[in-house]
């Protein structure tokens, strides 16, 4: 780190008990708890979260859009992992 | 005095402590040394003026004269004014504005928790609210301490300037005056002599965590409790009330 | 708004090499279909350029728009007022990190876009440039200055740039109080004392022309817009934008009771829009070029503050790699 270049933390956070944490944003901070506190300032000063992750931006390992393609595409055609997709009778029940 | 009398006086001075406290921590606006900073100290002096319009509110409710919270706020001078020395002192510079929160917030979270049990229901109550706040207060400027109290040499050496130079203010917190005493006795407020003794406790650990020295003990200034200020709360009061003293009688 | 199209004498750069008419084509497809654009996404130098330019000004604005602001925190004239300002400025100062933060997904770093702003070369909004001398001052900014800004800011919700449109529609969410409490300042300034009368009309005239400047010079004398529109960076003119603003805000006025200062202000019935006045421009270059009574001022503020801070943001980077080396030890 340079003197005073403080690395870029990404943020997460569960806004209600039984949500999954999202995506909210980045911050700069110089160590995790600073982080912390800098997410919990900047995002939940509206009553909006009960728990709250903050990640270096650098740990984030992500999909390249590049790739797109070969990894999602062949499940748009593979419809038959979707329920729609099988026809029962209305009458059929539980199913 | 009488207790009810005690009880006015003390909670018009824990809501002084609480705005005067936001007065400083106004300043910070547009001069922190980072933007994340600059909206903490902004978060901290909200949760100082919630509070100063609880204790106010809770003071005038008591004293039945029909005064609102913001006649005691504006309307009093400084000879009224009945908050601790340590919180009209000027910002210096960031190592002395965390000095100070720590020293205070320190003292000020065993008071609140001195208080949660009072008879007082509505005071009782309102430090339930604060100590939370206190709690987020001290977590944040606590770290910081420590930062700067390990992290440069040039941290090292502000930061223990600053708290040589606020220690004289320390000693007023403890002071037990007639009011103080009045809230002890029939109020089951806080005995200050156990307050110092934890206080010293947290203030030890904290200091040694951030390499600092913890100064002896001197001569201590005081006097705030009772209306005798330092040349800054002149300062503090005249820009806070200016427009209310402009136009008396005015809704805004 | 804060994104007034302001660089607009900027050169055309060289084609990057990458753009290509297949994929510039292929890009203006995915925008043509609504699809947002996100981060790691192949996307025309252009495109890219114009974003950090106009998110960078708009985040600069919100920060410098804490000082005019903040003026006023400590002479706040009731513990309400006082407590709604502060949590408006942290707002701002929220809105500011909100936008480095999606700024700096296009592959800038906050601290150069920071020392853009310090050394005076990256702009903001003019608006800011200007002093916050009355209580009532305070009213007019929450009630122009935001309500302008709102106005803008509601469009780019829609925005083709997933983290700035992401970033919008939270701002937005928090803006509208801060409208609501500066025309909730009139209000009570307008049914108050003579003075207080005297106070709101004053602060009307002096911040209406600078708002309306705000929406910057009309989109014929800019090359960019029509490109901007095309990427949905820009997705309202700035002619109609304003056009709006007026329609919108001269009834406010008048409920206040307030008299606009513009004499060539009228109804027109047959379209329905008031018809305004000529706006100034040469102030508004001025104030641009630094030639505003605040300019100075603003960044001097702004400079003082990065640099009495260099020994705190020093300290703890210092004490972080402390820490990571006891860690690791």
């Amino acid at each position: 780190m340079s003197k005073t270049d403080w690395p870029l933390y990404e943020v997460f956070i569960r806004a209600r008990s039984g949500l999954s944490h999202r995506h909210f944003g980045s911050i700069h901070a110089a160590d995790e708890t600073m982080a912390l506190d800098h997410a919990r300032d900047l995002y939940t000063r509206r009553n909006e979260g009960v728990s709250i992750w903050v990640v270096r931006s650098t740990e984030i390992i992500a999909s390249d859009p590049a790739d797109s393609d070969s990894l999602f595409e062949p499940a748009a055609d593979k419809i038959y992992r979707h329920p729609t997709f099988y026809k029962i009778p209305d009458d059929v029940e539980n199913i | 005095m009488t207790k009810e009398q005690a009880l006015i006086t003390y909670a018009t001075r824990m809501g002084d402590n609480a705005i005067v406290m936001a007065q400083r921590l106004s300043e910070w606006v547009g001069h922190g040394p980072e933007l994340e900073e600059e909206m903490a100290m902004a978060n901290f002096a909200l949760d100082y003026v919630g509070q100063a319009r609880m204790f106010f509110s809770y003071a005038g409710e008591l004293d039945g004269k029909g005064q609102s919270e913001d006649d005691i706020c504006f309307l009093r001078d400084g000879w009224d004014y009945g908050n601790v020395l340590l919180l009209e002192q000027p910002n210096g510079d960031f190592g002395e504005a965390i000095a100070r929160l720590v020293l205070f917030e320190t003292f000020y979270s065993l008071q609140l928790e001195g208080l949660v049990s009072s008879p007082a229901r509505k005071l009782a109550e309102i430090a339930a609210c604060a100590i939370k706040e206190s709690t987020y207060h001290i977590r944040h400027a606590g770290h910081w301490l420590i930062r700067l109290g390990d992290g440069t040499d040039e941290s090292h050496r502000r930061v223990q300037h600053a708290i040589d130079r606020l220690w004289t203010y320390t000693g007023e917190l403890f002071e037990a005056d007639q009011v103080d005493q009045i809230m002890q006795a029939k109020w089951e407020g806080p005995d200050l002599t156990v307050l110092r003794e934890q206080w010293h406790r947290q203030i030890d650990a904290l200091l040694s965590k951030a390499t600092l020295q913890k100064p002896a003990d001197g001569w201590m200034d005081s006097g705030g409790k009772q209306g005798h200020h330092s040349e800054h709360l002149g300062y503090i009061l005249a820009e806070m009330q200016s427009l209310q003293r402009t136009y008396p009688g005015a809704n805004w | 708004m804060y994104t007034q199209g302001l660089d607009q004498k900027q050169k055309k750069s060289a084609a990057d090499p990458a753009d290509t008419p297949e994929r510039l084509a292929a890009f203006q497809a995915r925008i043509d279909a609504d699809e947002k654009i996100e981060p790691k996404d192949w996307m025309p130098s252009g495109y890219r350029k114009t974003l950090i330019r106009q998110m960078s000004q708009h985040a600069h604005s919100e920060i410098v728009g804490m000082l005019p602001e903040g003026n006023w925190i400590t002479r706040a004239p009731t513990l309400r007022r006082k407590a709604i300002l502060l949590a408006k400025v942290q707002d701002e100062a929220g809105h500011g990190l909100y936008i480095y933060g999606a700024t700096e997904t296009l592959g800038v770093s906050r601290d150069n876009l920071v020392a853009d702003l310090l050394s005076g070369k990256a702009k903001y909004s003019s608006i800011f440039n200007y002093p916050t001398i009355s209580w009532a001052d305070i009213g007019t900014i929450g009630w122009l200055v935001d309500g302008a800004a709102i106005m803008n800011q509601i469009p780019l919700c829609r925005c083709s740039y997933g983290p700035y449109a992401r970033a919008m529609v939270r701002v937005c969410k928090e803006e509208s109080f801060h409208q609501r409490q500066g025309y909730e300042i009139m209000l009570e300034l307008c049914r108050g004392t003579d003075e207080q009368k005297r106070m709101a009309q004053g602060a009307l005239d002096r911040w209406w022309w600078p708002s309306l400047m705000m929406f910057g010079p009309s989109d014929k004398t800019s090359e960019h817009s029509a490109q901007s529109m095309a990427w949905k960076i820009k997705r309202i003119s700035n002619d109609e934008l304003r056009q709006k603003f007026v329609d919108v805000t001269v009834p406010q006025a008048e409920y206040l009771g307030l008299k606009m200062p513009d004499e060539d202000l009228v109804f027109d019935k047959k379209t329905g829009h008031y018809r305004f006045g000529e706006i100034d421009w040469e102030e508004f270059w001025e104030v641009l070029k630094g030639n505003g009574k605040c300019n100075r001022e603003r960044l001097e503020a702004r400079n003082s503050a990065h640099d009495e801070g260099r020994w705190v943001r020093e300290a703890a980077s210092a004490y972080a790699e402390k820490q990571a080396a006891r860690d690791a030890a």
